[in-house]
């Protein structure tokens, strides 16, 4: 099959639509769910989909997509509240009242999922494909779905940017200020239900809590604004979804939902590793390059007390009493402080041994370095 | 209208306030009222109801009994005119945001729905991070502040509220003396501008120096008035009890003592 036929294809064009859909909604939202340190959040919402799923199938008699997502919806939504409702009623950290509702809600899915299957015949229409999510079989008509409801999600993120902004970093200072905080989390925690609704049907219920957390800790390694930040999880999401759409159609027997988890998890790992910044890498080589400098530092700081003592910014230091005050070669320090421009070689007759001066550029430094003690605390 | 206002003589007006947490109060039936144009300390042992205090204040704890209004009216009608600075401890510094986006944050009720910050807000922002020393620091991420610069942004971006009474829980608190000098500047300029300010200080040495009204706290109002008329050595101890000689008595209590 050519590239272009490929791509033409119907089914292949379902799938890589909607995996580029749960990405973006799923990555933009789950930014939000990450900064409010709820990342189980998306996984309580997701297990609580599935009795919804069951209940939605009950209704509606058949497998209509709408009804089920609504379902999923409603009971995401419940659990929510019962995490929200334990929280403040009892003793619980909102960890554990996650824990309980997700594995409450998970376990009730489970109880009516195998009802369906006992007593439902042939038209169960496969209802625990939204364990895993089977990409193959969605149809165009899902596809308008999820878009609906990813446009949904987006345009209330839009509507109310400034105050889920206010409301993830300082809820309390955003009641003072008359927004009403409540009402507001309860929408954040809808809309991320939506997106998570979006992902049931191709990733599933067990994973799709990956799709919530992973391009959004991946984002944030990138960014320090929470614009460029939720922009980065939307591609980062689309790249993972298209990554697994792309993969599991071109391979025979590989499911697209856990590859596209696993393409999420190669970005997480990757931008733990090496984002500018945040990064282990990125961290090892500033600590590297900080003990590289300190000798050298060191050296500047002296010369520059030693002109402060003798009250002469041109002081020639001689090299060997340096070696003698730091205990060890100052050479190595002084030629890459040279090599800056810091220092400068310089001549004390009638002595013949090597002797230094700052450079005017050299005070500059060491007065940076000594004179604002202030400015490095909590770096 | 007047008709309405209940004290309007007070900047803040508490009237049999009790607050508790599971039962237990922390606040017990007390009576506060802070004259408008005066600096305020809150002072009081660990536990004292402090903070509590200003919370119930600015509706962020319900008290179990009794009234509060600023200016004559309850806080829900005085948003507009009460500023906050909370405590530096109370949010996460990692957030993605940067300096004058906080302080931005100051004008999002102002703003109201749908409409975002502008060329007028970042302006406002701007003059408020000038005015605590920060301008340079403007586009920086938050965590790359040090923490009196974090706390200089908490406080510009309740300036950028133009308020006329301004909550302060713990401004002071680990701050270099930098930026303590810097923020005490700043808020006897806003006391002598005619504004009243109300900070919850734990330092007693420098209340004497700081402040010309204050409330010594310990679940029950200990006393209040003018730093002068209350600052001696009876109402600090039965505040503190014993701690009080912990401190460096001749620092605390000076000549008063």
């Amino acid at each position: 099959m050519t590239m272009l036929a490929f791509l033409s294809d119907f089914t292949i064009q379902n799938v890589m639509a909607g995996a580029a859909l749960l990405g973006i909604v799923s990555g933009v939202l789950g930014s939000f769910a990450v900064l409010r340190k709820q990342s189980l959040l998306g996984d309580t919402l997701s297990h609580a989909a599935l009795p919804g799923i069951c209940i939605g199938f009950l209704i509606a008699g058949v497998r209509d997509l709408p009804v089920l997502l609504a379902g999923a919806l409603v009971t995401g939504a419940v659990a929510a509240l019962l995490m929200v409702a334990l929280t403040r009623t009892t003793r619980l950290k909102t960890d554990a009242g996650l824990g309980i509702a997700l594995s409450l809600s998970f376990a009730v899915g489970i109880v009516l999922l195998t009802h369906i299957q006992a007593t439902g015949g042939a038209g169960h229409g496969g209802l625990e494909s939204f364990l895993f999510g089977q990409a193959a079989a969605i149809l165009r008509s899902d596809i308008y779905v999820m878009a609906a409801i990813g446009a949904v999600a987006l345009a209330l993120v839009m509507a109310f940017w400034k105050e889920f902004k206010l409301v993830s970093f300082d809820p309390d200072y955003a009641r003072t200020l008359g927004l009403p905080v409540l009402a507001l989390d309860v929408t954040i925690t809808v809309t991320i239900a939506l997106a998570v609704v979006i992902g049931l049907q191709m990733v599933g219920v067990v994973l799709m809590a990956a799709m919530v957390v992973a391009p959004a800790a991946a984002a944030r390694q990138w960014s320090n604004r929470l614009g460029t930040m939720v922009a980065l999880a939307a591609l980062f999401g689309m790249a993972s979804g298209l990554f697994g759409a792309l993969v599991s159609a071109t391979a025979r027997g590989l499911s697209t939902g856990p590859l596209i988890v696993l393409a999420a998890s190669a970005i997480v790992l990757v931008s733990l590793a090496i984002a500018p910044g945040r990064g282990m890498v990125w961290e090892w080589l500033q600590r590297l390059k900080d003990r590289r400098a300190l000798p050298s530092r060191r050296v500047l700081s002296t010369l520059y007390r030693l002109a402060a003592e003798h009250g002469n910014p041109a002081y020639p230091a001689e090299q060997t009493m340096l070696d003698a005050y730091h205990g060890t070669s100052t050479a190595r320090g002084l030629e890459r402080l040279k090599a800056r421009g810091l220092v400068a070689r310089a001549a004390h007759a009638p002595e013949f041994t090597p002797h230094w001066v700052l450079t005017p550029s050299g005070i500059t430094e060491a007065e940076a370095l000594l004179g604002h003690p202030n400015e490095d605390e909590n770096q | 209208m007047s008709s309405n206002l209940h004290e309007p003589g007070l900047a803040v007006h508490c009237e049999d306030l009790t607050v508790s947490y599971a039962a237990r109060p922390v606040l017990w039936d007390i009576d506060v009222d802070i004259p408008p144009g005066v600096m305020a300390a809150i002072v009081g042992p660990n536990g004292a109801g402090k903070s509590t205090l200003i919370k119930s204040i600015l509706g962020l704890v319900r008290p179990t009994a009794g009234h509060i209004t600023i200016l004559g009216r309850p806080y829900k009608d005085q948003r507009r005119r009460v500023g906050y600075v909370p405590q530096r401890s109370s949010v996460d510094w990692d957030f993605p945001t940067t300096a004058i986006d906080v302080v931005m944050m100051g004008l999002y009720g102002q703003l109201g729905w749908f409409r975002r910050p502008g060329t007028k807000e970042r302006q406002k922002a701007s003059d408020a991070l000038a005015r605590v020393g920060m301008l340079d620091f403007a586009d920086r991420q938050i965590s790359q502040l040090s923490g009196g610069q974090q706390q200089r942004v908490f406080l510009a971006r309740a300036l950028v509220q133009d308020a006329e009474v301004y909550f302060l829980d713990e401004p002071m608190a680990g701050v270099d003396a930098t930026t303590e000098r810097a923020i005490v500047a700043i808020l006897h300029a806003l006391r002598d501008a005619g504004k009243t300010v109300i900070v919850v200080h734990h330092d007693l040495q420098t209340v004497r120096t700081y402040f010309d009204w204050m409330v010594i706290l310990n679940v029950r109002v200990i006393a209040q008035g003018p730093v002068r008329d209350i600052y001696n050595a009876d109402n600090l101890r039965r505040a503190y009890g014993g701690q009080v000689a912990l401190l460096d008595r001749d620092k605390v209590l000076g000549e008063t003592g």
